[in-house]
């Protein structure tokens, strides 16, 4: 075979580490039709459904038995399900129509029917539907704060930083389960050290997860996973009945939950049952309807590969957000397990829910280095923060988090882990120490913390868990040690309880500490003019990322004072046929006295000069007043040149060898790339420009090509082009006397 | 009917399931320890109302899940882990679980949970998830 080396550059590119693979129904792998799936039906007799998509009540299974009770408005339905599929894709494309009428016309749909809806769509119009369908006016984010060392102190400096940076919900879980309680309290801890009212969980087994929300050790919970089969569902655990019960239990305790599901889980736990993956999150989706979740976390989460292994994953991860938003439940979109080797790629998927805005764009963002991310790595990392800032400023959107400086982060960071230290030697924990408290602080990763004996913390975790100490006593320490502000936006979490406005759909504390919901903040999202718009003081910050500087004297280190002994005696003339003209513009050696690259002015001409007397000809310098154009400058100069050769320089030291008969726009040599330009290269344009001058045979001078020089140097080069630009006069060409000899 | 959000309406009159008003609930009376876990917990007037506000909002299923929630709130938190924990796939009998459902119903005064147990404990009868013996 032949062996094309630019194959075998692709074959070394990120996106080759994936695995690309073909359907196949029979095992589950197909995204959003199987031939297996059932065709959209509902029959309703005497108000109860005798057969659902396909299969009749005698056949149901426990999730068809859930969904026909719970999960189906049978008042809606018979509308909903003979309304076209493809009219009602319109719909939720169609900015016009608002998402009240939707959401009532959703809840009469079954899971096929759902899915049916989504055939027709794009990702584009699904895009357009989901801005339009989220529950929440102003989009959100999640934060994943863990350590493969469940240090405390670090956890609590990660979590305020989190909370800082402006994400409304923290996760955390653990490497050993028996640390569950403690890591739940340093988060907890150090997110109400960094802003007050930021919601934090712990992802751990059921039951547990529940014992820590009662004890006041999370605010909310989340993986409360569903499966779109049977057999995956009793895998897990669990049945719709029990998970509608533990929501309950949830919610008497006044803690939020959110349900959690997504494509691809079915056909991992190899119970698929033949259907697409899309087909199961819709019955997911209308089991976390019916059992009362507010929300779910969807986006395909921890099997993201899976369905990006084959055609179509992508927007299948898309739909089931927008089949989520649709049925009125808060959406944690996903982008938060490693989904991609590729950049380019992890990038492109994001955008599918950053553009629209989602409840929570991530569930969440890795707020910690990848190699500390328990729960798979985080598709977006610590080390990501800026990249993202940088997203929000470029598109004008709320992604949910702002830039912060250094300086902020230090001080966040001291003040979340002193929080924990304090709280630990009050509650007699295994003491954290003043060094790993700034080890905390300054840390990359838990790689960089002193080594903590894991032992004595997961017995005194055990003990903390089964005593009845609580969040209370947690309170009590945090005051008793100073920590007033940290304890006050704690225990303002627990009176939240005693209100449960935070069970409502899609309920985050503002910066104010004010719950926003789908109850006094939904999404009146109908097209341009309407909805959540980026303004104001938020915009303001995310305009002005930590990088961001006044260009204002970005140049001032090109300015100076005019050069000694360079002076102007009178109009130019054209001169003898042993020259070449130096044309020069307005600001050259006057106002701008350095080139972009940090070359003087001086150093140049005397380069030029040298170059052209080399060849033993004779440069004469003239000032090109009426303007700041490379091209036009040489132009003219050559058309003064009695050789006809002319050297035309820019202040930013852009320049051009022209002759007199070429077109303005044309030349014998450009020099476009400035700032890779060197005193030698000046000389050897001088030599070159001689050479034409006396028609011998010239080389073009060799010149470095460095692409991102443009990228890296476009403001400044914009900037010093503006100021020649301000220089320009009406006045014919200067002649000018360079007080100077070359020695040749 | 208080208005949302609960937390700042002063006619919601919130207050912990052992009768303290919102206002009562500080850090000084927690540093004192008048103030306990149970102080923090939710009543069933509330949950009631937060019931409501979602049935009104359109969010029927939620409504549901909250008058669930508001039975449950008397019942103790070890008991209620129990429940949910009988309530898992293969835990129970189809006797354990009615009898559960009558807990709920004549000690508890949950109705509500009390049928939604029973309509599970059928479920399981019918697709197999009640405990069956050990496999080996």
């Amino acid at each position: 075979m032949t062996n094309l080396l630019r194959f075998r550059a692709l074959d070394e590119r990120d996106i080759n580490k994936e695995t690309f693979v073909e359907p196949w129904p029979e095992a589950g792998l197909t995204v959003a039709d199987s031939p297996y799936d059932p065709q959209p039906s509902l029959r309703i007799e005497a108000g109860r459904v005798v057969e659902l998509d396909g299969r009749l009540e005698a056949d149901f299974d426990t999730l068809d038995t859930f969904i026909a009770r719970y999960g189906i408005d049978l008042t809606v339905a018979p509308e909903a399900m003979a309304l076209d599929s493809l009219q009602f894709a319109h719909m939720l494309a169609d900015i016009n129509i608002p998402r009240k009428t939707l959401l009532r016309l959703a809840t009469g749909c079954t899971p096929a029917k759902l899915v049916d809806i989504m055939r027709h769509m794009n990702v584009l119009e699904m895009m357009n539907g989901l801005a339009k369908m989220r529950v929440r006016r102003v989009p959100a984010n999640q934060a994943h704060v863990t350590n493969r060392r469940e240090n405390p102190a670090l956890l609590a400096a990660d979590a305020a930083e989190a909370a800082l940076r402006g994400f409304s919900e923290i996760e955390t879980t653990v490497g050993v389960a028996r640390a569950a309680p403690f890591n739940a309290l340093a988060i907890l801890v150090g997110a109400q050290t960094g802003r007050g009212g930021v919601m934090t969980q712990c992802a751990v087994e059921e039951a547990l997860g529940l014992r820590l929300a009662m004890k006041g050790l999370t605010t909310y919970a989340e993986t409360l996973s569903v499966y779109g089969t049977e057999q995956a569902f009793v895998d897990g655990d669990d049945s719709p009945w029990s998970k509608g019960f533990l929501a309950s239990a949830y919610a008497s305790r006044g803690v939020k939950v959110r349900f959690t599901s997504g494509t691809g889980s079915e056909a991992l736990m190899g119970s698929a049952e033949q259907r697409s993956m899309l087909y199961l999150e819709a019955r997911c989706l209308c089991v976390t309807r019916g059992a009362g979740s507010q929300g779910v976390q969807n986006g395909s989460i921890s099997c993201i590969a899976l369905p990006e292994s084959l055609p179509g994953g992508v927007r299948a991860v898309l739909a089931e957000n927008l089949m989520a938003s649709m049925l009125g439940l808060e959406v944690a979109s996903g982008n938060d397990a490693l989904a991609s080797h590729s950049a380019i790629r992890k990038s492109a998927k994001l955008m599918l829910q950053f553009i629209p805005g989602t409840d929570f764009i991530f569930s969440g963002y890795s707020a910690v280095p990848r190699r500390d991310n328990m729960f798979g790595g985080g598709n977006f990392d610590s080390d990501d923060l800026d990249d993202y800032a940088v997203l929000q400023r470029d598109m004008q959107i709320d992604g949910g988090t702002r830039s912060i400086s250094e300086a902020e982060a230090a001080e966040i960071r001291r003040a979340g882990a002193q929080a924990i230290q304090a709280v630990y030697a009050e509650l007699g924990f295994p003491t954290i120490t003043d060094v790993e408290v700034e080890a905390a602080v300054v840390a990359h990763s838990s790689d960089d913390m002193p080594v903590r004996d894991i032992v004595p913390d997961l017995e005194a975790a055990d003990a903390f868990l089964a005593g009845d100490r609580s969040v209370m006593d947690v309170v009590a320490a945090l005051a008793r040690r100073g920590f007033a502000q940290t304890a006050e936006n704690l225990l303002t979490m627990g009176r939240q309880r005693l209100a449960g406005d935070y069970l409502q759909p899609a309920a985050i504390f503002d910066r104010d500490f004010v719950v926003k919901s789908a109850i006094n903040d939904p999404n009146d999202y109908n097209g341009p003019g309407t909805g959540y718009r980026v303004s104001g003081a938020r915009w303001d910050e995310i305009a002005n990322i930590r990088q961001a500087k006044s260009p204002r004297d970005f140049i001032a280190d090109r300015l100076g004072l005019p050069i000694d002994g360079l002076d102007p005696y009178g109009p130019a003339k054209r001169g003898g046929h042993t020259e070449v003209v130096v044309a020069i513009g307005p600001a050259f050696g006057r106002i701008i006295t350095q080139t972009i690259g940090g070359i003087p002015h001086e150093e140049v001409l005397k380069a030029v000069l040298t170059g052209i007397a080399e060849e033993g000809l004779i440069g004469r310098i003239v000032r090109i007043w009426h303007s700041s154009d490379c091209a036009e400058i040489g132009h003219v100069g050559a058309q003064l040149s009695g050789s006809g050769i002319a050297i035309g320089i820019q202040s930013r030291g852009t320049s051009i060898i022209h002759r007199v008969d070429l077109a303005r726009l044309n030349n014998l040599e450009l020099f476009p790339q400035s700032p890779s330009m060197t005193v030698e290269t000046y000389r050897a344009m001088g030599r070159n420009a001689a050479r034409y001058a006396a028609k011998k045979i010239t080389t073009p001078v060799p010149v470095t090509v460095d692409n991102w020089a443009r990228l890296r140097l476009i403001v400044k080069t914009a900037l010093l082009h503006r100021k020649e630009t301000e220089e320009i006069r009406q006045l014919p060409p200067e002649a000018l006397r360079f007080d100077w000899e070359p020695e040749v | 009917m208080p208005t949302y959000p609960l937390y700042s309406d002063p006619h919601a009159d919130l207050h912990t399931a052992s009768g303290r008003v919102l206002g009562e609930v500080t850090v000084a009376a927690t540093v004192a320890g008048e103030i306990t876990l149970d102080d923090l917990q939710i009543d069933k007037a509330a949950l009631q109302a937060q019931a409501e506000i979602a049935r009104q909002a359109g969010y029927d299923q939620l409504a549901q899940n909250l008058a669930r929630a508001a039975e449950l709130t008397v019942v103790p938190r070890a008991e209620i882990i129990d429940m949910y924990q009988q309530l898992r796939p293969g835990r129970s009998s189809h006797a354990e679980l009615m009898a559960l459902a009558t807990r709920l119903e004549e000690v508890y005064a949950a109705p509500i949970c009390g049928a939604f147990v029973r309509e599970a404990a059928q479920v399981y009868l019918e697709r197999n998830m009640l405990r069956r013996p050990p496999a080996f």
